[in-house]
C-alpha cells in the first residue's frame, strides 16, 4: 500500500510499533541467524573432515539441480494457467503423472522386445514423445470438461473443481493401471557412465536432465516471445477482456496455454523416468504440491520466476537439511528435507513476497 | 378414538411380545463371563476374520497369510458340527489408518470370534485398541513390533492390549541376531540404520541398536526416510558422510528399492554391506538387480519337516498343497505363522465351546484365556507355547545371503547364520 504523504507531514510522522510487523522482523532476524550459524557449523564440521565429503557435497548439488529443473517444468504450466486463468490448477500434477505412467506402458513394452536394449536413445525419445502427448491430451480434456464451464465463476470454485479432478484422475489411472509401484526399466549404459561438462564430472542422466530442461525453457521463451500464439497467451494473460476485443480467439488460446503446460508436464513425466524410475497412481502428488510451490517461489505467473523457483526448491530440500540442520548438530535430519522445502517457501515469502522475480498478474488481480 | 385405542393395545402387545422372544430362554446353563459370548446357531458358521495388507505395494507380505488362513480353515474341518468362515479377507493397508477401519468393520459384526492378523505392526497398533475394547482376540502372524507385546523382561510394550497374540517373532530376537552375525561373523563395527517411522521398522533399528552397542560396536547414524518417499539422494549423501561399512535398513519394498537403486551415484558407498530384514525379502524386491548378496534377517523357514498337530499336515506338504491351488510359491515367509495362528485360534475355540444341543456357545474371556495358556503346541513354526503379553512364537531368526536372482528359495536356503546358536 503506497500513500502519498506531504513532505512535511512525513517529518513528524513518529515510528508507531505494531506486533505483527515486529514479530515479522523477529523471525527474519532468527531465521537468518539460524541460518547462518548453520551454514557456518557446515563449513567447519567440512573443515574438520566430518560429515559429507567434497565429492558428496557436489553429487548432491548436482542432483538437487536436477530434480529441481523438473520442478520447475512442472511449475511452469502453474505459472501459465495461473497468469491466464487466475486460479491455481491443482490438477496439474496429476497432468505430469498421467505423462510419466503411460510413459511407463511404452518403455515395457520397448523394453520386453529388446529394442530399449538396442537403441536406448531413441527408445527415451519415444517415451518422451508418448509422455509429452499423454499429458498435452489429458490437460486439454481436463480444460474443456472441468474448467471451460466454469469460466465465469468465482475464482474459488474451479480452484475446488482441479481438487476434485486430481483425485478423479488419480483414481482413475489407479484402477486402470493398479495400484502397485511399477520400475521403469534401468537406464541404458551408455547414460549411466558418468560424462565431463567444463571439468565437472556429472551422471549421464543427471545430466541428459538438465540439458533436456534448458532446451525445453529455450523452447518455450522462444514460444512465448516469439510466435504470434505466443503473444496471445500474454495478451490474453495480461487482460482477457481487452484481448479478445482486439481479435484473439481467447477460448482457443487458453486451450493452447493448457496444452503446453501439458507437454512441459510430459517432459517432465521423462525426467523421472531417468530420476527415480519407480511409477504409481500417486505419484503426481507431492511433486505436484512441491511445483505449485516453486511457482510462487519464483513469482506467480512469471514463467523465467517458475524454472528458478523449481532449481532454488530443489536445492533447498536436498541440500537445505545438510546444510543448515546438519551444521546446527542435528542429526538424521534427511527425514526433514519436505518439512524445510516448505519452511523456506514461508521464509522466502515474509522477506519478499511477491516472489523471488515478482508476480506476473493479471488485469483482475492486479492492485 | 377406539381406533386408535386399540391400535396402540396391539402395538404395545407387538413390543412385549418382541421382548419376551429377545429374552427368551431356551433353558441353557450358560452364563457368559465379563466380556460377553457369542452364540452359534444351529446351522451357521462361526465367524473369524483375516486381516492382512493384501493390496498395493505390500500385497506380497499379505496374500500368502490370507491364503494361508482358508486353507488352514479347510484342512481343521468342523468344530461341534458348525462350519467355520472367514468371511472376506480384510485389508489393513500397512497402516494405522487402515487397521483401524478394518477394525471398525469387524467389531461391528457381533459374531465375529477371533481375528488372524494384521500383517504390518503399524496396522495392529490402529486395530487393537476397537478390538481389545470388544473383546475379540486377534493372532498376528507377522507383527513383530516389540511395543505391540513386551520387552520380553516384564513390562509390557507401550501398544500392548489384552486379547492380542501373535505367531511371528518379538522384533527384539531380530535386533539381536542381526547385531550377533554383523559383529561376530562379518566383524563389522560401524553401521548406519534407516527406518520409516513405522513401529516395526524403528522398533527393529531400536533393538539392532541397542544389541549392537552391548556388543561393543559403533552405531554412526539412527535416521528415517518418509514412507513414499522418492529421492533419496539426500540420505544416502548424509549416511555416506559417517563412513558406514555396512547399512542395515529393515524397511519395506518401495523405499528399499528406490534406495539401492539411488545408492550407485552417492560417492562414499561403494564398499559399503547392505541388510535388509523380512518386510523386504519379498519376490519384488530380490528380482532388483541391485539387491543381489545382500544379507536379509528374518524368521527361519525350514519348516519341511515340522508337523501342524491339528491338522497333521508337513511344511513340506503345505508348499506343495500351496503351489497347487494358486500356481506359485508363497511370495513372503509368514505363511508357516498364519497357518499355526489360525489352528491355534480353532483349537482354542473348540476347546472353550460350550455345546448346548445345536447352539454353541463360545465365550470370549475364555477364548483369551484358553490362547495365553497354549503350552508346547507343535505346529509348522516349531513348537509354540504364549507368555502373558501374547508372545507365542519360537524366536528362531535366520539371516541368508541373496546369491541367486533367478531362484529365491535357493538364496533363502543359503542361511549364514541362526539365532539362537545351538
Amino acid at each position: 500500500m503506497s500513500t502519498e504523504v506531504a513532505p512535511e507531514v512525513a517529518k513528524t510522522r513518529r515510528f508507531k510499533f505494531n506486533w505483527v510487523d515486529s514479530f515479522l522482523w523477529f523471525v527474519r532476524v532468527a531465521a537468518i541467524i539460524a541460518i547462518t550459524i548453520g551454514v557456518v557449523g557446515s563449513f567447519q564440521n567440512f573443515a574438520a573432515g566430518e560429515g559429507p565429503s567434497a565429492v558428496a557435497w557436489r553429487d548432491l548439488i548436482i542432483s538437487s539441480i536436477s530434480t529441481g529443473s523438473m520442478y520447475g517444468l512442472i511449475a511452469l504450466g502453474y505459472s501459465m494457467v495461473y497468469g491466464v486463468l487466475g486460479f491455481i490448477n491443482f490438477a496439474h500434477g496429476e497432468v505430469f503423472m498421467s505423462g510419466t505412467m503411460v510413459g511407463l506402458i511404452s518403455a515395457t513394452i520397448l523394453f520386453r522386445s529388446g529394442f530399449w536394449d538396442s537403441n536406448p536413445f531413441i527408445s527415451i525419445f519415444v517415451v518422451l514423445i508418448v509422455a509429452m502427448i499423454t499429458s498435452t491430451l489429458v490437460a486439454i480434456v481436463i480444460e474443456r470438461v472441468a474448467y471451460r464451464p466454469l469460466r465465469g465463476a468465482p475464482r474459488l470454485i474451479p480452484l475446488i473443481t482441479s481438487i476434485g479432478v486430481s483425485f478423479f484422475v488419480q483414481y482413475t489411472f489407479a484402477g486402470l493401471f493398479g495400484v502397485a509401484l511399477r520400475n521403469y526399466p534401468p537406464a541404458p549404459p551408455q547414460l549411466a557412465q558418468t560424462i565431463s561438462i567444463f571439468g565437472l564430472p556429472i551422471s549421464g542422466t543427471r545430466a541428459l536432465v538438465i540439458a533436456v530442461a534448458i532446451i525445453s525453457m529455450i523452447g518455450l521463451w522462444y514460444f512465448v516471445t516469439k510466435t504470434k500464439t505466443g503473444s496471445a497467451m500474454r495478451a490474453v494473460a495480461e487482460d482477457k477482456e481487452i484481448a479478445g476485443l482486439m481479435g484473439i480467439d481467447v477460448d482457443k488460446t487458453i486451450v493452447t496455454t493448457f496444452a503446453v503446460g501439458g507437454a512441459m508436464a510430459g517432459v517432465a513425466g521423462l525426467m523421472w523416468a531417468l530420476l527415480f524410475r519407480g511409477v504409481d497412481f500417486l505419484t503426481g502428488f507431492l511433486p505436484g504440491i512441491k511445483a505449485f510451490t516453486a511457482a510462487v517461489l519464483g513469482g506467480i505467473g512469471n514463467l523465467p520466476g517458475a524454472m528458478l523457483g523449481g532449481v532454488i526448491l530443489g536445492l533447498f530440500e536436498g541440500v537445505g537439511p545438510l546444510l543448515v540442520l546438519g551444521g546446527l548438530g542435528i542429526p538424521g535430519v534427511s527425514q526433514l528435507k519436505d518439512a524445510v522445502a516448505f519452511a523456506a517457501l514461508v521464509l522466502v515469502l515474509i522477506f519478499r513476497p511477491t516472489g523471488l522475480l515478482g508476480e506476473r498478474l493479471g488485469s483482475e488481480d492486479r492492485v | 378414538m377406539k381406533n386408535k385405542r386399540s391400535l396402540r393395545f396391539l402395538a404395545v402387545l407387538g413390543v412385549f411380545s418382541l421382548i419376551v422372544a429377545a429374552c427368551g430362554d431356551g433353558g441353557v446353563e450358560f452364563e457368559a463371563g465379563e466380556l460377553g459370548a457369542v452364540t452359534v446357531e444351529a446351522g451357521e458358521a462361526i465367524q473369524i476374520r483375516s486381516l492382512n495388507a493384501i493390496s498395493g505395494e505390500v500385497a506380497f507380505l499379505g496374500i500368502p497369510n490370507q491364503r494361508a488362513v482358508e486353507m488352514a480353515i479347510a484342512d481343521y474341518g468342523q468344530i461341534q458340527g458348525h462350519d467355520v468362515s472367514m468371511g472376506t479377507g480384510l485389508d489393513d493397508l500397512c497402516s494405522p489408518e487402515g487397521g483401524q477401519q478394518a477394525a471398525q468393520t469387524i467389531v461391528s459384526d457381533e459374531q465375529v470370534v477371533g481375528v488372524i492378523g494384521t500383517s504390518c505392526s503399524g496396522a495392529a497398533e490402529g486395530a487393537m485398541p476397537l478390538i481389545a475394547d470388544a473383546g475379540l482376540v486377534m493372532i498376528s502372524a507377522s507383527n513383530t513390533s516389540p511395543s505391540l507385546t513386551s520387552d520380553l523382561e516384564g513390562t509390557a510394550g507401550t501398544s500392548y492390549f489384552e486379547g492380542y497374540y501373535r505367531t511371528a517373532h518379538n522384533d527384539l530376537f531380530q535386533g539381536q541376531a542381526a547385531a550377533n552375525f554383523v559383529y561376530n561373523n562379518l566383524n563389522l563395527t560401524k553401521v548406519a540404520l534407516i527406518h520409516d517411522g513405522d513401529p516395526y521398522t524403528n522398533g527393529l533399528t531400536t533393538a539392532f541398536e541397542n544389541a549392537f552397542v552391548e556388543l561393543g560396536g559403533e552405531i554412526v547414524i539412527h535416521t528415517a526416510v518418509a514412507r513414499e518417499q522418492t529421492d533419496m539422494v539426500p540420505v544416502l549423501t548424509e549416511v555416506a558422510g559417517f563412513g558406514p561399512e555396512l547399512i542395515f535398513m529393515p524397511i519395506f519394498p518401495a523405499e528399499a528399492t528406490f534406495i539401492v537403486q539411488q545408492a550407485g551415484g552417492v560417492s562414499g558407498l561403494e564398499d559399503v554391506e547392505w541388510m535388509g530384514a523380512d518386510g523386504i525379502s519379498v519376490e519384488n524386491f530380490m528380482n532388483l538387480p541391485e539387491s543381489e548378496n545382500m544379507y536379509f534377517s528374518g524368521p527361519d523357514t525350514q519348516f519341511a519337516s515340522n508337523t501342524n498337530e491339528s491338522t497333521d499336515l508337513s511344511g513340506e506338504q503345505f508348499l506343495a498343497d500351496y503351489e497347487s491351488e494358486f500356481a506359485e510359491a508363497p511370495s513372503a515367509d509368514f505363511w508357516g505363522h498364519a497357518y499355526d495362528a489360525t489352528t491355534m485360534l480353532l483349537e482354542a475355540i473348540e476347546e472353550v465351546g460350550v455345546v448346548d444341543g445345536d447352539v454353541l456357545h463360545i465365550d470370549r474371556l475364555a477364548l483369551r484365556e484358553a490362547l495365553t495358556a497354549v503350552t508346547g503346541y507343535s505346529g509348522l513354526i516349531g513348537e509354540i507355547s504364549c507368555d502373558e503379553f501374547g508372545d507365542c512364537g519360537s524366536s528362531v531368526i535366520s539371516i541368508f545371503q541373496h546369491n541367486n536372482l533367478a531362484d529365491h528359495q535357493a538364496s533363502k536356503a543359503n542361511i549364514l547364520y541362526t539365532y539362537p546358536e545351538s
